[in-house]
């Protein structure tokens, strides 16, 4: 059973979709006696670092999340409050991994347009569970105007004007900054290999 | 490399598409579901809904309708037509739209437009913008093209960008219909002079209309509708003509 964390983050229903359709069993919850008996873990999220941590801070979820043993995936968003701050409304984030999530700068990167938005490409720089049987050719839906830069956790590298990290790792961690659950065949792939392979 | 994005363009009423189709195959050609479901098999890479009910009942048909389509398929899809407050906004992006695209509600009232984005985040907030071309330059027009507002099109679309917008969809009502072509001047005035992504809307009618827009008007992604509707020009057939001109597709 894979528990999605619902803290008031869009796209709830699109991770539950994609799972429904890969007959993976979950439950969509936001309450921690529920979430604990999840065996995997998925935090979703579209919008603004600043309003998630405050809700998962109302929610009581940022200490036990911080602690979680069960594998876990963070998307899009969710990838990016592993980090220990984001730029956005100059956020503290779970801190999980390393690093600091900066905005992209049309001014400094004046041929590319932000929010990047899109179906992009994704450089495997490890071995990762989550790409097996996933062609390096493979496109994902991306739409951001933050990113994670390149760390020693990075699993997958995406070009956009500057090279960030499109996937991370650590541990029981994972995440990826792209929306499997609205990337079509690979997408679902991604997340039958988090169900299966991590 | 991001990839220049095809979009499907369905105008829905009572949850049913409007303009006719000559799919094949196809239990109910008039299914919107089915055909996203379609379209998203033969690689379009986004889908846009536009949502031309006039009726209170036809609106909640849509919100079923948004439902059943974010279950059948896996890419993202963005919904537009009538929405008018931060509430119906919420409601079809919680039924599982990933975006929706603003008109006439911003221009009458651009406050509108910074609620949307502040509550919902700019990346699903799409500014739809309709003009036509005048002396010189272009113009806004709002309830799908009866009404000119005298505005001018391109300080429009900056404050669309500067009030929350994430995205451009821009309609050249010169060229809808005619099959004639994309507005590639105006493409080409917007996109260099706006930091989003823009969706040229209005004017294909052939392979080459989507090398224009693309590489000449600096769009980042092409719509088409009845085009596509009738198989004039399939989604695979256009992607591997466009992969052979070096625009990077997926």
């Amino acid at each position: 059973m894979i528990g999605i964390i619902d803290y008031g983050a869009g796209n709830i229903r699109s991770v539950s979709n994609a799972l429904k359709r890969l007959g993976i069993g979950h439950t969509v919850s936001s309450s921690i006696g529920e979430l604990q008996r999840a065996d995997k873990l998925i935090l979703p999220g579209v919008g603004e670092a600043r309003m998630a941590m405050d809700s998962l801070d109302r929610a009581g979820l940022i200490r036990w999340l911080k602690d979680v043993r069960v594998p876990f995936l963070g998307i899009c968003l969710g990838m990016q409050l592993l980090f220990e701050k984001s730029d956005e409304r100059h956020t503290d984030c779970l801190g999980i991994l390393p690093g600091k999530i900066v905005q992209f700068d049309s001014r400094s990167l004046p041929h590319i347009k932000v929010p990047h938005m899109g179906w992009n490409q994704v450089r495997r720089r490890n071995d990762s569970p989550l790409f097996a049987g996933i062609a390096e050719s493979e496109h994902f839906y991306f739409v951001h105007s933050y990113y994670a830069p390149a760390v020693p956790e990075t699993v997958g590298a995406t070009e956009y004007g500057l090279t960030f990290s499109s996937a991370v790792q650590m541990n029981n961690f994972y995440g990826v900054q792209f929306h499997p659950e609205k990337s079509g065949s690979a997408g679902l792939q991604l997340l039958k290999n988090f169900g299966e392979r991590c | 490399m991001l990839t220049k994005r095809i979009i499907p363009c369905l105008d829905v009423k009572d949850g049913k598409t409007v303009k006719g189709t000559n799919f094949v195959n196809l239990r109910d050609a008039g299914d919107p579901v089915e055909l996203a479901a379609r379209y998203s098999d033969e690689g379009a890479d986004e889908l846009v809904f536009l949502d031309i009910s006039a009726s209170h009942e036809g609106r909640k048909t849509l919100l079923e309708m948004v439902v059943r389509v974010a279950e059948a398929v896996q890419i993202p899809f963005t919904v537009g037509g009538g929405i008018s407050t931060v509430y119906d906004v919420k409601r079809v992006l919680d039924a599982g739209a990933d975006k929706v695209s603003l008109n006439t509600a911003i221009v009458q009232n651009p406050e509108f437009l910074e609620r949307a984005a502040e509550h919902v985040g700019s990346q699903s907030i799409v500014a739809a913008i309709d003009v036509k071309r005048t002396n010189g330059g272009w113009t806004v027009w709002v309830k799908g093209g009866r009404e000119n507002t005298g505005r001018d099109a391109l300080k429009w679309a900056e404050e669309t960008t500067q009030r929350g917008a994430g995205e451009l969809l821009v309609t050249s009502m010169d060229r809808d219909g005619t099959q004639s072509g994309y507005d590639v001047d105006l493409l080409r005035e917007l996109s260099t002079q706006v930091s989003v992504p823009v969706i040229a809307s209005g004017g294909a009618g052939k392979l080459e209309h989507f090398i224009e827009a693309l590489t000449n008007g600096k769009a980042d992604a092409v719509l088409a509708a009845s085009l596509f509707h009738f198989q004039q020009i399939k989604i695979a057939e256009l992607k591997s003509f466009l992969r052979q001109q070096h625009i990077p597709i997926r």
